[in-house]
């Protein structure tokens, strides 16, 4: 698995992100350098939320933050709404980022525990002096009150009176402050608890009807992703493994990866025994991938093809792309 | 079957500013030799606190413990100090939540490892070192002998996790507390620390108990549940007749709000509104009442008892489900 190619990309008119071939690297000491995210392309369609999934260190999260240039990949082009935003000096990048925006993993720590909610919200308007103070108080309490909090309640208080649930909300609202066209939520539900994840869920769904998002979802949990996506990229280790429609990638994984994640997530049901082994082991340092394909040294299917030649993505059947020697049938 | 623990009408209530707060109300719980029993509830439902405290690991002149603890036929509750921490390790032992913060940063791994080796069993330097190498292996960790001279920050958190697994196993407790031990980790990992649990119990003959937030982990790695709500426990089954007969509106909604594989994509979850009581503040009647979709007037005045169903499955509720009654629309 684990591969390059473009055969996934779609080219229409309603392509809203196109990212090609990003690569992101870091410098990690002594001359050697860490793979985070290796040649990887794909878009993303007007109203469209794309699901990004894959074990922690897969380079998912700088995969998000190198959409938006934090930092600024090392190659690679990143076009949004048509202007590619790898090539903007400073001042316009700015600017042309007010129209995406992200929501943190951790809800807790990404707010300012020095200030008052109503201050958190207000900042990006300030920053870009977007109305009066007056227009820019109506703004903060809808937000607000969009995102199920009671403005009476919390414009006073500070992030460390609210539980994690609540954070997430007062971040949201934050991030929808500048009517972003694209949200990039990083696992916006993994520091919460089952039942508060399934409201944040439901929020986000919501908003993204309401603001008329188009979002880009990076989580861990393909459970938790097959409510809110309607495209799905696996990733291995800085590499597409799998892309697909939500129902397609489900029922029928065409990825040893794919099905991998999809047998680890537990099922609340004791009648039903999982007969599969989970994955073994952990995924090699990106320091120094395997040649081929990356996942080959977990792979259950791995022959010396997989060691020799990297797979590229192509189309297993309609809409869904695998990058596998070996794909499931 | 022989009772390994056995918790008798345990409350715990902490001073607090704001007045006395009761964390742990009248709790029974009763641990079978051998068994694994899960106690499962949300963020602030008081199942840390109970284990904490059936342990003797809360001091502090704010904390009130009442109840009696027996564990493997001693009276924790009538203990000196000393003498329950003399149960530490070789009794019972704990595996922390979070591993990122539980393993001390500026020590190796050896050292750690090997100190209640040399505390308890009264081991020399050497062949304490030596064990800590054997048990590394038996929480399956790749090359022990190279994992012992290696600090924390040098380990992934499912690899944290093993060596916490480690420590908590080092000297044959017969009790094992597992708070979250999954929470924090990827869902791959977590199938694979579940079953390392699941093998080391019954290789070990130890009894466990698992705390979590999510019912699917316990589905399929325990014998008992007991389900917490507001410091009590609202529900408790054997696992299989939990699953099967759920009486508990509160259990249904917790079960309900997992994202599941096999919902359809842009379906929304089924949420449990609102939050849980003010634990200084507690409603007079049910504590699940403002967010029970079945509350009926009764359940606003009286709290329920501990009801028993016929077959020791106990619930606390006066219109369990199943019961003829018209849900709120």
């Amino acid at each position: 698995m684990a591969g390059s190619g473009v055969a996934h990309m779609r080219n229409n008119d309603e392509v809203v992100l196109e990212v090609r071939d990003l690569v992101v690297e870091f410098k990690a000491g002594g001359g050697r350098v860490v793979n985070a995210v290796s040649k990887i392309s794909f878009d993303v369609c007007r109203g469209e939320t794309l699901a990004i999934v894959g074990e922690s260190g897969c380079g998912k999260t700088t995969l998000g933050k190198a959409v938006l240039q934090l930092p600024p990949p090392n190659s690679g082009d990143v076009i949004f709404e048509g202007t590619n935003l790898s090539k903007l000096p400073k001042e316009q990048l700015r600017s042309a980022r007010t129209a995406m925006q992200m929501v943190f993993q951790d809800p807790i720590s990404s707010l300012d525990p020095r200030m008052m909610v109503r201050d958190l919200i207000e900042e990006p308007l300030w920053v870009w002096e977007r109305g009066s103070e007056e227009e820019r108080a109506v703004k903060v309490r809808e937000l607000l009150n969009n995102v199920g909090l009671d403005p009476e309640l919390v414009l006073n208080r500070r992030s460390y009176e609210f539980s994690g649930g609540q954070c997430q909300r007062i971040s949201i609202a934050r991030s929808l402050a500048l009517e972003p066209r694209m949200l990039i939520c990083d696992e916006p539900v993994s520091a919460l608890d089952v039942s508060i994840q399934a409201q944040i869920l439901n929020l986000l769904q919501d908003m993204k009807d309401r603001y008329g998002l188009t979002m880009i979802f990076i989580s861990h949990d393909l459970a938790v992703v097959k409510a809110v996506s309607n495209r799905i990229m696996v990733m291995y280790l800085g590499k597409i493994c799998e892309v697909g429609s939500p129902d397609v990638i489900y029922s029928k994984p065409a990825h040893h990866y794919t099905s991998a994640l999809i047998n680890s997530v537990p099922i609340p049901d004791p009648t039903r025994k999982r007969t599969t082994v989970p994955l073994q082991g952990e995924p090699p340092s990106p320091v120094a991938p395997p040649s081929g394909c990356r996942f080959r040294t977990r792979c259950p299917a791995a022959t010396e093809k997989c060691a020799a030649e990297e797979p590229q993505l192509r189309e297993v059947s309609p809409g869904q792309f695998v990058a596998c020697h070996h794909p499931r049938s | 079957m022989n009772s390994m623990m056995s918790i008798g009408n345990l409350h715990v209530r902490f001073a607090t500013p704001f007045g006395s707060l009761e964390a742990v109300r009248s709790v029974d719980l009763e641990i079978p030799a051998g068994a694994s029993v899960g106690i499962v509830g949300e963020s602030g439902s008081g199942k840390t606190v109970a284990c904490r405290a059936a342990m003797g690991l809360l001091s502090g002149s704010n904390v009130q413990r009442d109840g009696t603890v027996v564990f493997d036929g001693k009276e924790l509750t009538a203990m000196t100090r000393e003498e329950v921490r003399n149960e530490f390790g070789t009794g019972m032992a704990m595996i922390f939540q979070d591993p990122m913060t539980a393993l001390n940063p500026v020590r190796r791994i050896g050292t750690q490892l090997s100190e209640s080796l040399r505390l308890r069993l009264g081991m020399d330097k050497k062949a304490a070192l030596a064990r800590s190498a054997e048990l590394l292996s038996l929480v399956r960790i790749p090359d022990p002998e190279a994992m012992l001279k290696k600090f924390p920050y040098q380990l992934s958190g499912g690899m944290r996790q093993r060596v916490m697994i480690a420590i908590a196993i080092s000297c044959n407790p017969k009790l094992l507390f597992a708070d979250e031990p999954t929470t924090a980790l990827d869902v791959t990992v977590q199938a694979q620390i579940l079953q390392l649990l699941s093998e080391l119990r019954r290789d070990l003959k130890m009894s466990m108990v698992l705390i979590t937030h999510d019912l699917g982990v316990v589905a399929n790695h325990t014998d008992f549940v007991a389900v917490m709500y507001a410091g009590e426990v609202v529900e408790q089954a054997t696992t299989a007749e939990l699953f099967a007969n759920m009486k508990m509106p509160y259990t249904q909604a917790l079960l309900n709000s997992i994202p599941n594989i096999e919902m359809k994509s842009g379906e929304r979850l089924q949420v449990i509104e609102g939050r849980l009581p003010n634990p200084v503040d507690r409603p007079k009647g049910c504590g699940f009442v403002t967010r029970c979709s079945y509350a009926q007037q009764k359940c606003h005045d009286e709290h329920p008892p501990l009801l028993d169903a016929g077959n020791g499955h106990l619930y606390r509720c006066w219109y369990p489900l199943g019961h003829t009654i018209a849900r709120k629309p």
